[in-house]
């Protein structure tokens, strides 16, 4: 079967407008904090990296149908289910009925504040030289893979210059596959308009876009 | 069960108070019983990290960041070299803040952050995410068009001003340092923190003048 993403949604016609939130508008029902705490704790054991979570939630079948915190839950539980830190049952009834099985750390109170300060950084030691330099140009892959990957349609197949470069960093494409980091040197690739949504340019559009692609999204141009 | 006090919503439900909860409701109480009772996850953790994001990590930690920014040319320096080490050096660090990256509007440039393939977005600094910038329409509009977008919060920008789009695909961070309002040379750090607004710091809008602070 094949991959596919539902959150790639970067560039599709949406005509409906951004609605403005003030600042402290965090949740919108009272289960949002819960679910949003438990998917931090959860993250936290290590059962699953980030780019697992990624790709549980991005495949959800009726993803486009949820709100985002509805998208964290039905991940969350995936997950819960596919890391056998759960079943079905117990699931369905909210009730242990087997034996935890080990985790790699659980996350307690008393080292919340330490743990989200720290945070968990990406960056790895280079291994190899760069292939690219600031000012580059470069061309994005063309093809869908066939796994969870962070180079968007939009930007599939397209010329652009590298501006920045972040050094290695884990590599979400290998790392979502439970094929370990496989950390890879990460670059800014900036596109035109043009480039991206074609002539003519609108007078609503960008003067550039840009992302953040690992070394293997980009051939020299 | 030792945080009995706490939490009874830990415990078994009686009938009339489950039938008052939303299907979604009964559904997180279930998976989080479940997920306590198994021991993975510390109910006191849990607690805290609400509190956290509720009360000590928002946009208050951005705001101090640009206003340093605006008045200390040397911090700006910095920050632009390495957003990381500046933002850290006054206590914002951590969770999805690890690899910072600032980006500052100027006369010709103006900067807005997006993530479009989830809601990768700077918490070190900015907090939780609001609900639109995970929206489909902010998602899916923000890279093409961009200026119907500031419409949406109001911003209209001269035809003289690119628009630079940066879509969060990785796990590097931006945070938009707005512009300096005029007529605010004469204000200190924290009356400028308070002409930054949230959206300012994402690109969805601009700096307050001042008098007008949030």
């Amino acid at each position: 079967m094949s991959y596919r993403s539902n959150a790639d949604l970067g560039g599709r016609a949406d005509p409906r407008p951004v609605l403005p939130e003030a600042v402290g508008e965090l949740f919108h029902a009272s289960w949002e904090p819960r679910v949003l705490a438990l998917t931090l704790a959860m993250g936290a054991t290590g059962l699953w990296s980030i780019d697992h979570s990624r790709a549980a939630r991005e495949t959800l079948p009726n993803y486009a149908d949820l709100t985002y915190y509805e998208i964290w839950l039905a991940a969350l539980e995936r997950l819960s289910l596919e890391s056998g830190a759960v079943d079905a049952t117990e699931l369905r009834q909210g009730q242990a009925l087997q034996r935890a099985i080990p985790i790699p750390r659980r996350l307690d109170a008393a080292s919340v504040a330490a743990v989200l300060a720290r945070g968990s950084p990406v960056a790895r030691p280079a291994s190899q030289p760069q292939r690219f330099t600031v000012g580059q140009a470069v061309r994005t892959r063309a093809d869908q893979p066939n796994h969870h990957t962070r180079l968007p349609a939009y930007a599939r197949g397209k010329s652009g210059i590298v501006e920045r470069t972040h050094g290695v960093h884990v590599f979400a494409d290998a790392q979502a596959q439970g094929l370990g980091e496989q950390p890879q040197w990460l670059y800014t690739v900036v596109f035109t308009a043009q480039e991206l949504w074609g002539q003519p340019v609108a007078p609503t559009a960008p003067r550039s876009v840009s992302v953040d692609a690992w070394e293997p999204y980009l051939e020299p141009a | 069960m030792a945080d009995h006090d706490t939490h009874p919503e830990h415990d078994h439900l009686h009938d009339h108070e489950r039938s008052e909860l939303s299907p979604l409701e009964l559904r997180v109480r279930a998976l989080e019983t479940l997920l306590t009772d198994k021991g993975y996850v510390d109910p006191a953790a849990l607690d805290l990290l609400i509190d956290t994001y509720q009360t000590k990590i928002g946009p208050r930690n951005g705001a101090r960041v640009v206003a340093r920014a605006w008045r200390n040319p040397e911090f700006r320096r910095w920050l632009l070299q390495d957003a990381t080490a500046a933002i850290a050096s006054l206590g914002f660090s951590g969770r999805q803040g690890e690899h910072m990256v600032a980006v500052e509007n100027t006369p010709e440039v103006h900067n807005l952050v997006v993530c479009t393939l989830c809601s990768c977005y700077p918490w070190a600094v900015l907090g939780l995410p609001p609900t639109w910038y995970k929206s489909a329409p902010y998602r899916s509009r923000a890279v093409r068009e961009p200026r119907s977008v500031l419409q949406d919060f109001g911003v209209s920008l001269p035809e003289s001003v690119g628009i630079r789009v940066w879509d969060s695909t990785a796990e590097v961070r931006y945070l938009v340092i707005p512009r300096r309002p005029d007529g605010s040379a004469h204000l200190g750090e924290a009356d400028l923190a308070n002409l930054v607004t949230r959206d300012s710091m994402i690109g969805t809008g601009l700096a307050l003048p001042p008098g007008s602070g949030v």
